[in-house]
C-alpha cells in the first residue's frame, strides 16, 4: 500500500523523525489562507509547494491543463510538481500555483504522458541546504533481513546510483534478534564523511527512522533528499512509504491513508470484492485461479498474438458471486475484445467453476468471445455443463488449445 | 525415489481443527500421508477425526502445544494451517520443538514476522518450505501439502516451483505425457521463503534416483539466477525451466507478494537470459512445460503422434 508524502510525514513525526513544518490543503483559497495565517504570521519567507500524487519524479516533473494538456506557466516558469516560492506576497503565490496546479495533471518521468491528476497540495516551510544524501530501508530478499541504504547522492535516483556508482551506497542489515545498533549508525555516518554536529545528527537520524519502519510495518521508506541544513541538522525533505500489504491487519487505521483517487477505478471496484485485479493496456481479458498461473495466461495470451488487458487471480472461492463480478469489471473495460478463462482444478472443482460461468453470464452481458479451458479436478463434468448451457463458449481442453482459440480469436478482430 | 520426504515420514498438522486443517487432513490421510498427531491449542487430550464430508479414515490424536506432540508421537514433518496472525508463532513452536522440516502453507504472513523466522530458522538448522505454498509430494508415497494429488505420477523428475495453480499445470503436463515424478516442492510465492531454488535443486542433484529437474520461476527477486549458477557449475542433469510474467508491468505486486519487479530488477527477460545461459532448456509457452521436458530427456513427442496418426490413417485407408 502506498501513501502520500504529508502523510508519511506525518507518521514520521509521531516517532521524531526529523520533518519540516507543513501543511495540506486541498484548494485555492485554502492555500493562500494556510499560508498566511500558519507561515507568514510565523515569520516564515520562503515556502515550497509539492504536488501530492504518489508517483515520484515531482521535482522535473511539469503540470498541464487538465483539458488541453497545455503546459502551465505562473510568473514567468514552468509550473512543477515541486515549486519554491521565496519573497513580495507569498499567500497570494500560494493562491495562484495552487490555482494552476489542483485539478490538473502533473507528468512525470513515472507517470508518463498520461499523468496524474494532482488534488491534494503540501506546503512547506523553505529550509537552506548544505548537503543533499539518500537513506532509504527495505527488505534484502537474499538474506531475509532488513537492510538500511545510504549515500552521498542524494537527490537522484538511487537505481541509477546503484547501477552507475553502486560503491556510493552504504549499506547496513539489521539483525532482527539484536536489532539495529549504535556502531552501525555511527558506521555509516562515518561513510557519509560526516562530524561534529552534523555526525550526531545523522546518528539520531537514522536510529529514529529504523524506528519508525519497523513499527509502522513497511515495505519501503526512502528519503530523498535527506538534507543537511545550513545549520548541521538532518531533516527528511521527502518520504516516501510503502506498507507490506500482509501487515494491514494490524494497522486498521491505515484505510483512512488510502487514496482511491491514486488508482485505477477498475482495481478499486475489484478491491471491494476482495479480486486480485491488475489493469493492463490489452485487448484479451483472462480470468485465472492463482497468481502463476494467471501471469503464465497473460504470457500466453501474448504468445498468441494478443496482448493481457488485465491481470485477475480469482483464486480458490470461485463462486457465482466472485466471477459474476470478475466478468463485470472485466467486461468495463472498453478495449477487452475476448475473455480468456483459465482455471486449474486443485482444490476447487470444475463443476462448480462452470456452474458459477454459466449462471455469471446470466446476471453479465457479455458480447465477446469467451475462451473456458477447465482442467483438473471434474473437468469433464465442467466441460459438460459449458457444453450444455446453450452459451456460445469455445471450450479447451488443454492450455495448448486456448492458446490456439485466442490466436483465432484475435486475428478475426 | 525421492528427497525429504517418503511413504515412512511422520506428519503433524498445526491448526488441525481449523476448516482448512480439517479438509487437507482428510485430503492428506486419503493420499497415504502417514498423519499421527496435530496441534490444537485448548483441544489437547482429545482425538479428531475431521467433520461432515471430510472425515478421516481413521482419528488423529491432539495435543496443546508441539512439545507434547514431538514427545509423544516423534513425528519428522510439520504442517502450518495456522491463519496468518498467529502462523509466525506456530512456525517458532515448531523449531522450538526440534522439527526438522516445517511445511508452511498459510498465506498473508508479514514482512516483520517472517523476518524473525527466517534468523530463528537459520540458528536451528531446521529447513522450511514455504511460506504461503502447496506444500511437497512424493507420488505414490506421501503428500504433505494442499496439491491435488490424482494429477502426479511417480518417476524421476524433480519439479520445484514458486507457484501453485501453474504447477499443477506443469505437473498435468508431464503425467500426460506419462513422465512421472520423483518429488515435486512448491517453495512459496513470498518475499522471505526458507527454502530456495538452489537448495533443492542441490537435494535433486545429490537423488540418484531424480534424472532431471523442472524449475518454474516468476519474476521478482534473483532466486533463479542464483540457482542458474549453481546449476551451470555443479549440475549434470538436464536441467528444463519456465518464468512467468513476461508480460507482468513494473512495479506492481503479481498476486504473489514476492512476485514483483521493483527497481528494474527481477524481470521474466533478465530471468531467462540467466537460466539459458547456464544451459537450462527454456519453456517459451506455459502451454509447452511437458514437452519441453521430454525433449530434455530425449523422449520423442512428436514422432509418438506422428505414428499414432500413421496408425489412424492407415486404419481409415483400410475402412
Amino acid at each position: 500500500m502506498k501513501i502520500h508524502e504529508y502523510q508519511a510525514k506525518d507518521l514520521l513525526r509521531k516517532f521524531d523523525v526529523p520533518v519540516l513544518f507543513s501543511k495540506v490543503v486541498f484548494s485555492p483559497e485554502e492555500a493562500g489562507k494556510i499560508t498566511y495565517e500558519e507561515f507568514v504570521q510565523r515569520g516564515i519567507e520562503t515556502i515550497v509547494i509539492k504536488a501530492q500524487v504518489h508517483a515520484g519524479g515531482r521535482g522535473k516533473g511539469t503540470i498541464h491543463n487538465i483539458f488541453s494538456g497545455e503546459p502551465h506557466i505562473l510568473f514567468d516558469k514552468p509550473v512543477r510538481g515541486v515549486n519554491i516560492v521565496s519573497g513580495g506576497n507569498i499567500s497570494d503565490a500560494a493562491y495562484q500555483y495552487a490555482k494552476t496546479i489542483l485539478g490538473h495533471k502533473l507528468v512525470t518521468i513515472q507517470t508518463g504522458e498520461a499523468g496524474s491528476v494532482v488534488r491534494r497540495l503540501l506546503i512547506e516551510e523553505g529550509v537552506s541546504i548544505a548537503k543533499e544524501f539518500y537513506a532509504g530501508m527495505l527488505l534484502d530478499r537474499q538474506v531475509g533481513k532488513n537492510v538500511i541504504m545510504v549515500s552521498t547522492e542524494g537527490g537522484v535516483e538511487i537505481e541509477k546510483v546503484a547501477a552507475e556508482t553502486p560503491e556510493k551506497i552504504l549499506k547496513e542489515w539489521i539483525d532482527p534478534a539484536i536489532g539495529f545498533q549504535n556502531y552501525q549508525a555511527r558506521r555509516l555516518a562515518f561513510g557519509l564523511g560526516l562530524s561534529g554536529d552534523a555526525f550526531k545528527s545523522f546518528v539520531n537520524f537514522i536510529s529514529k527512522l529504523v524506528v519508525a519502519y519497523e513499527a509502522l510495518d513497511c515495505s519501503l521508506l526512502e528519503i530523498n533528499p535527506l538534507v543537511l541544513t545550513t545549520e548541521n541538522k538532518m531533516i527528511a525533505l521527502d518520504a516516501k512509504m510503502n506498507f507490506d500489504d500482509n501487515a494491514l491487519y494490524r494497522h486498521p487505521e491505515y484505510s483512512e491513508l488510502r487514496d482511491e483517487s491514486e488508482e485505477d477505478p477498475l482495481e478499486v471496484e475489484a478491491s471491494k470484492y476482495d479480486l486480485n485485479y491488475i489493469k493492463l493496456d490489452g485487448n484479451v481479458g483472462c480470468m485465472v485461479n492463482g497468481a502463476g498461473l494467471a501471469m503464465s495466461t497473460m504470457d500466453l495470451i501474448q504468445l498468441s498474438g494478443g496482448q493481457p488487458a488485465n491481470f485477475l487471480d480469482v483464486g480458490g472461492g470461485a463462486n457465482v458471486e466472485r466471477i459474476s463480478n470478475a466478468f463485470r469489471i472485466m467486461m468495463s473495460d472498453p478495449n477487452v475484445k475476448a475473455v480468456l478463462i483459465n482455471i486449474f482444478g486443485g482444490i476447487v472443482r470444475c463443476d462448480k467453476v462452470a456452474d458459477g460461468i454459466v449462471e455469471a453470464l446470466k446476471n453479465v452481458e457479455v458480447n465477446v468471445p469467451v475462451i473456458v479451458r477447465l482442467d483438473g479436478t471434474n473437468a469433464a463434468g465442467g466441460i459438460k455443463t459449458l457444453k450444455k448451457s446453450g452459451m456460445k463458449f469455445k471450450v479447451a481442453k488443454t492450455f495448448e488449445e486456448a492458446a490456439k482459440f485466442v490466436t483465432e480469436v484475435v486475428s478475426k478482430n | 525415489m525421492s528427497i525429504l520426504v517418503n511413504k515412512k515420514t511422520k506428519v503433524v498438522v498445526q491448526g488441525i481443527t481449523g476448516s482448512e486443517g480439517t479438509f487437507h487432513t482428510s485430503q492428506m490421510i486419503a493420499y497415504g500421508t502417514k498423519v499421527v498427531a496435530g496441534v490444537t491449542p485448548g483441544k489437547g487430550g482429545t482425538e479428531y477425526s475431521g467433520k461432515g464430508d471430510f472425515t478421516f479414515k481413521k482419528p488423529v490424536p491432539v495435543f496443546n502445544t508441539m512439545k507434547e506432540a514431538v514427545e509423544a508421537k516423534k513425528p519428522d514433518v510439520s504442517i502450518v494451517f495456522v491463519p496468518p496472525p498467529l502462523a509466525a508463532d506456530a512456525i517458532l513452536e515448531s523449531i522450538e520443538a526440534g522439527i526438522k522440516l516445517i511445511v508452511a502453507i498459510t498465506e498473508g504472513i508479514p514482512t516483520k514476522d517472517m523476518i524473525k523466522v527466517y534468523s530463528a530458522l537459520k540458528s536451528s538448522g531446521a529447513r522450511m518450505i514455504g511460506p504461503n505454498c502447496p506444500g511437497i509430494i512424493t507420488p505414490g508415497e506421501t503428500k504433505i501439502g494442499i496439491m491435488p494429488g490424482f494429477i502426479h505420477k511417480p518417476g524421476k523428475v524433480g519439479v520445484v516451483s514458486r507457484s501453485g495453480t501453474l504447477t499443477y499445470e506443469a505437473v498435468k503436463q508431464l503425467s500426460d505425457l506419462d513422465i512421472g515424478q520423483s518429488t515435486c516442492i512448491g517453495i512459496g510465492g513470498d518475499p522471505i521463503i526458507g527454502t530456495q531454488f538452489i537448495d533443492v535443486i542441490k537435494l535433486f542433484n545429490e537423488d540418484p534416483d531424480t534424472e532431471a529437474i523442472l524449475m518454474i520461476g516468476e519474476i521478482g527477486g534473483n532466486a533463479e539466477e542464483t540457482a542458474a549458477e549453481y546449476v551451470k557449475k555443479y549440475v549434470k542433469k538436464p536441467v528444463i525451466g519456465f518464468i512467468a510474467g513476461r508480460t507482468a508491468p513494473p512495479g506492481r505486486r503479481m498476486g504473489h507478494a514476492g512476485a514483483i519487479i521493483a527497481g528494474g530488477k527481477g524481470t521474466a527477460a533478465d530471468k531467462i537470459m540467466a537460466l539459458k545461459s547456464a544451459g537450462i532448456k527454456v519453456a517459451d509457452s506455459p502451454a509447452k512445460i511437458g514437452i519441453t521436458v521430454a525433449h530434455a530427456l530425449g523422449i520423442k513427442i512428436a514422432d509418438k503422434n506422428k505414428a499414432e496418426k500413421k496408425k489412424s490413417t492407415k486404419k481409415s485407408e483400410k475402412s
